[in-house]
């Protein structure tokens, strides 16, 4: 095969930047990752993007082909062939530099979530039933395509105010641990801002993992908070609890 | 766009103004052994730091896929300690370090327990236990998994761990040096943000060195771009020890096809789960190279025999063999082995479920590393401590699949306790400044000489070096000639250029990986030109067999005036009740359950 693509890769940084075109030729099963190595080689040798394992397990190489969030190294080129391959870096995250973001806010929302906090320490007796729907959200890489794509974060830039559907599903994955003891219903409505998604869907549409992260976590959470919160019985119920619990204060949120 | 911000030049760097931490224990590398070092290190009040060249929870654990081997015995109740024990010194060939094993067998269950509650989700038995799967040389199933994602399930929970103790996690900084005081003890390290290439000066009182191996030394690897022996280079030139860096794993199943993924690895989980691999002419050739264990041989047994078939020409069109796991049910292959059936289908258009797929040796792990004390891993360097993939002393001559990851939480964990005790034992450090000041110039060097070899060009071709020269099969003379080549490539690498500026610039992190590869290089050769044999990995054609009296050494390098020099160090002899587990061909949980069912016979 000797067909040769057209990419058209974002370069610059905060201050600014455009796209610049390379020729690239194209051979079987080629990812567009293996395009950016060949330009960083022969043409960008300062080209910056970050990647990893280049096997689909790390979820470093996160970018958008054409518009739409992908890994870099999970896409192949030969889909394109008669267009051009735009690759630009992830639109919701402050730019570093060419395809590099800066993804520091999920870890700061990470170090925020009441951690994992088990009934007795382990061996656990926990049936595969039991564990199917938790080991879904393990699946997760991290890659943050999800966080990208979701408009809250996207669109309205409210990555302070809401943790994005990646820490909903690390959440759910500890609220749904059957040996886990934390509750982190205030949390997730206070702190994390579980009501500002408003169950569009995209982050499913765009997880490498398929991990059906509305349906899956971000509902059943929501179902938890209303519960909790708008349940008309259980409110009269909570405030009786609050006035002994008072004294709780939201220590439980690692700083 | 913004060039040259920070400047390249030297000019502009003052040593006064360079960004400056203290810390009792700086741990470098965020992978498993590093994140568990970390943890054990944070118990107390002690300031630790994790340097990392990655984001978190991308290190190259995270590609780790078939299971944690320990000796639970949720499925098979045989299963102990020693058993492990047994399995991991034969499958080393009894060069490994028998009190590094016996450490590692015993404590290896505790950590997979803390595991879980530290909120692991392990694949269940029936009974809602741990379930365990059969893999490799393993007496009985023994790996605790989560279908083919285990490295990515141990990672993402020591990370979660990590990020709710009392660290402070630096991402995304290369470490280019180790500092040392005027009495050769660790004092600290150099480094730079990749993000603007702005340097960091961390002082400590004790360094936990968990960067992993150094699998990017050879073209066809599964390892990711990170495994370029960083931890073993910066200890070396600093005067620790490297020991058995000859031995490098390839591991039996790799894809092939197509060009793009050649290397990426295929879990041993699919001959654990029950997959067979043919020749071009539909022979299970494994029935012929070990009857016993057949698929589920060790890895250099079954990588050899995938080589030898390949030379024999009975090899698959891409040079390879036909692993086929197609006889199972469709829903149980997508259960057990769900990253597999992905990545074949999205990368290979070959759905595993239904037909066989091409697979051949790929590099995959260095037995090899930084020699190190088996009850607290400390180097020979005082205030340095190694544990994970650099260390060495496991594995001998052939790691068995899960036990890496194992090994990372065992001596990850043994290194942060003892970093941490040796750190409330001393002083800070003083930090010798003409150190820092030779350390900005080397760094900075590249910049300087436009028209100097390309980064990208030396990495492949010092890839191309090592394959053709020093890879699965070796002689004397493909070794001698390597080391040639790879003293040509040694002095234009010297020259090495690079564009651009100091923000986020690949080229020049690529400069010092290529340093570490070239250095490690080397010491691969040379161990394997003076182990004159064949062991394990080291498969030499001109001393094909595995002779008793090798089997009593290791070999250790040290670097010393600008050269490698490699001696003999006899290995530590095992205690008389551990050699007694050897009288026996059978490992001893396959005695006790032999016996067991013998007598459960006589009584019924």
């Amino acid at each position: 095969m000797s067909e040769e693509m057209v990419l058209s890769v974002f370069r610059g940084d905060q201050t600014g930047g455009r796209e610049e075109e390379f020729h690239v030729p194209l051979e079987t099963g080629m990812v567009v990752l293996d395009a950016l190595h060949y330009i960083q080689a022969e043409h960008a040798p300062d080209l910056a993007v970050r990647w990893n394992c280049k096997a689909a397990h790390c979820g470093s190489c996160s970018a958008e082909i054409n518009g739409r969030p992908k890994l870099l190294c999970k896409t192949r080129l030969d889909q394109y062939v008669g267009q051009v391959v735009h690759v630009r870096p992830m639109h919701a995250f402050p730019l570093i530099k060419d395809l590099v973001t800066d993804v520091s806010s999920n870890y700061r929302a990470a170090k925020q979530i009441p951690a994992f906090s088990p009934r007795t320490p382990a061996p656990f007796t926990m049936y595969q039933r039991d564990v199917d729907r938790v080991q879904e959200f393990h699946q997760c890489i991290e890659c943050f395509l999800c966080q990208d794509t979701c408009h809250v974060l996207r669109n309205h830039n409210a990555r302070d105010r809401y943790f994005g559907p990646r820490m909903m599903a690390k959440i759910a994955e500890w609220e749904m641990h059957p040996m886990d003891t934390q509750d982190r219903r205030e949390f997730l409505k206070d702190v994390a801002g579980l009501p500002m998604c408003n169950v569009t869907r995209c982050c499913v549409e765009v997880c490498p993992e398929h991990i059906v992260i509305t349906d899956n976590a971000i509902i059943p959470l929501k179902e938890r908070v209303a519960d909790l919160y708008w349940d008309p019985i259980r409110a009269i119920f909570r405030r009786f609890q609050r006035s002994s619990t008072s004294s709780q204060p939201s220590s439980t949120i690692t700083s | 766009m913004s060039e040259n911000k920070p400047s390249a030049s030297l000019s502009a760097v003052n040593l006064d103004t360079i960004e400056t931490h203290e810390y009792d224990v700086v741990v470098v590398g965020a992978g498993g052994a590093g994140l568990r070092a970390a943890i054990a290190a944070s118990e107390g009040t002690a300031r630790v730091a994790v340097i990392s060249k990655s984001l978190l929870g991308k290190a190259h654990t995270v590609m780790a896929e078939g299971g944690v081997a320990a000796s639970l015995g949720n499925v098979d109740s045989d299963d102990s300690w020693d058993t492990h024990f047994y399995d991991t010194m034969k499958s080393g060939h009894f060069i490994n370090q028998y009190r590094t094993a016996e450490i590692f067998a015993k404590e290896v269950p505790d950590r997979v327990l803390e595991l879980e509650t530290w909120g692991a989700v392990f694949d269940r038995t029936p009974a809602g236990k741990i379930m365990q799967r059969p893999f490799g040389a393993h007496s009985f199933r023994r790996l605790a998994h989560i279908g083919d994602r285990t490295g990515k399930e141990l990672i993402r929970t020591l990370q979660y761990k990590v990020i709710h103790q009392n660290v402070d996690i630096f991402q995304e900084v290369t470490t280019t040096r180790l500092l040392t005081d005027e009495a050769g003890r660790i004092a600290g390290l150099f480094g730079y943000y990749r993000e603007d290439g702005h340097f960091v000066v961390f002082r400590a009182k004790a360094i936990v060195l968990a960067t992993g191996g150094f699998g990017k030394a050879y073209k066809v690897t599964s390892n990711s771009w990170e495994s370029t022996g960083d931890g073993a280079a910066l200890a070396f030139r600093i005067g620790a020890e490297l020991m058995d860096i000859e031995m490098v794993q390839f591991h039996p199943t790799g894809m092939v096809w197509p060009p793009g993924v050649r290397g990426l690895l295929v879990t041993e989980g699919v001959r654990g789960e029950g997959g067979l691999l043919y020749n071009s002419k539909h022979e299970r050739f494994m029935l012929r190279y070990d009857p016993v264990q057949q698929e589920l041989s060790s890895r250099d047994v079954v990588a050899r025999s995938i080589f030898k078939e390949n030379q024999a020409e009975r090899g698959t069109p891409h040079g390879g063999a036909w692993l086929d796991i197609s006889h199972l049910p469709a829903n149980v292959v997508k259960a057990k082995l769900p990253g597999m059936y992905e990545q074949f289908l999205s990368l290979a258009d070959v759905d595993i479920t239904r037909e066989a797929f091409e697979v051949a040796p790929t590099t995959h792990y260095v037995m090899g590393g930084i020699r190190v004390d088996p009850e607290t891993e400390a180097t020979n360097v005082p205030g340095l401590y190694a544990a994970g993939e650099v260390a060495c002393g496991l594995h001998g001559a052939n790691r068995l699949g899960g036990n890496s990851l194992g090994d990372i939480l065992v001596f990850g964990r043994r290194a942060g306790m003892a970093a941490l005790a040796y750190a409330q034992s001393v002083d800070y450090p003083t930090l010798i400044p003409a150190q820092i000041e030779e350390e900005v110039r080397r760094v900075l060097a590249p910049f300087s000489r436009p028209d100097g070899e390309r980064p990208y060009h030396m990495m492949s071709e010092l890839q191309e070096i090592m394959t053709t020269y020093a890879g699965i099969v070796r002689s004397g003379e493909s070794l001698a000639a390597g080391l040639e080549h790879l003293e040509l490539l040694r002095l234009r690498a010297e020259r090495m250029a690079v564009h651009g500026s100091r923000a986020y610039n690949p080229g020049w992190h690529t400069v010092f990986d290529v340093e570490s590869l070239i250095l490690l290089g080397e010491a691969v050769i040379r161990g394997a030109l003076a182990r004159k044999e064949s062991r394990g990995a080291q498969w030499r054609t001109d001393y094909p067999e595995e002779l008793p009296e090798m089997g009593k050494v290791n070999f250790v390098q040290t670097w010393a005036d600008g050269h490698v020099v490699v001696r003999e160090e006899p290995v530590e002899p095992m205690p008389e009740h551990l050699a007694k587990l050897f009288e026996s061909d059978q490992a001893p949980g396959v005695v006790r359950q032999a016996a067991r069912k013998a007598n459960q016979g006589g009584g019924s």
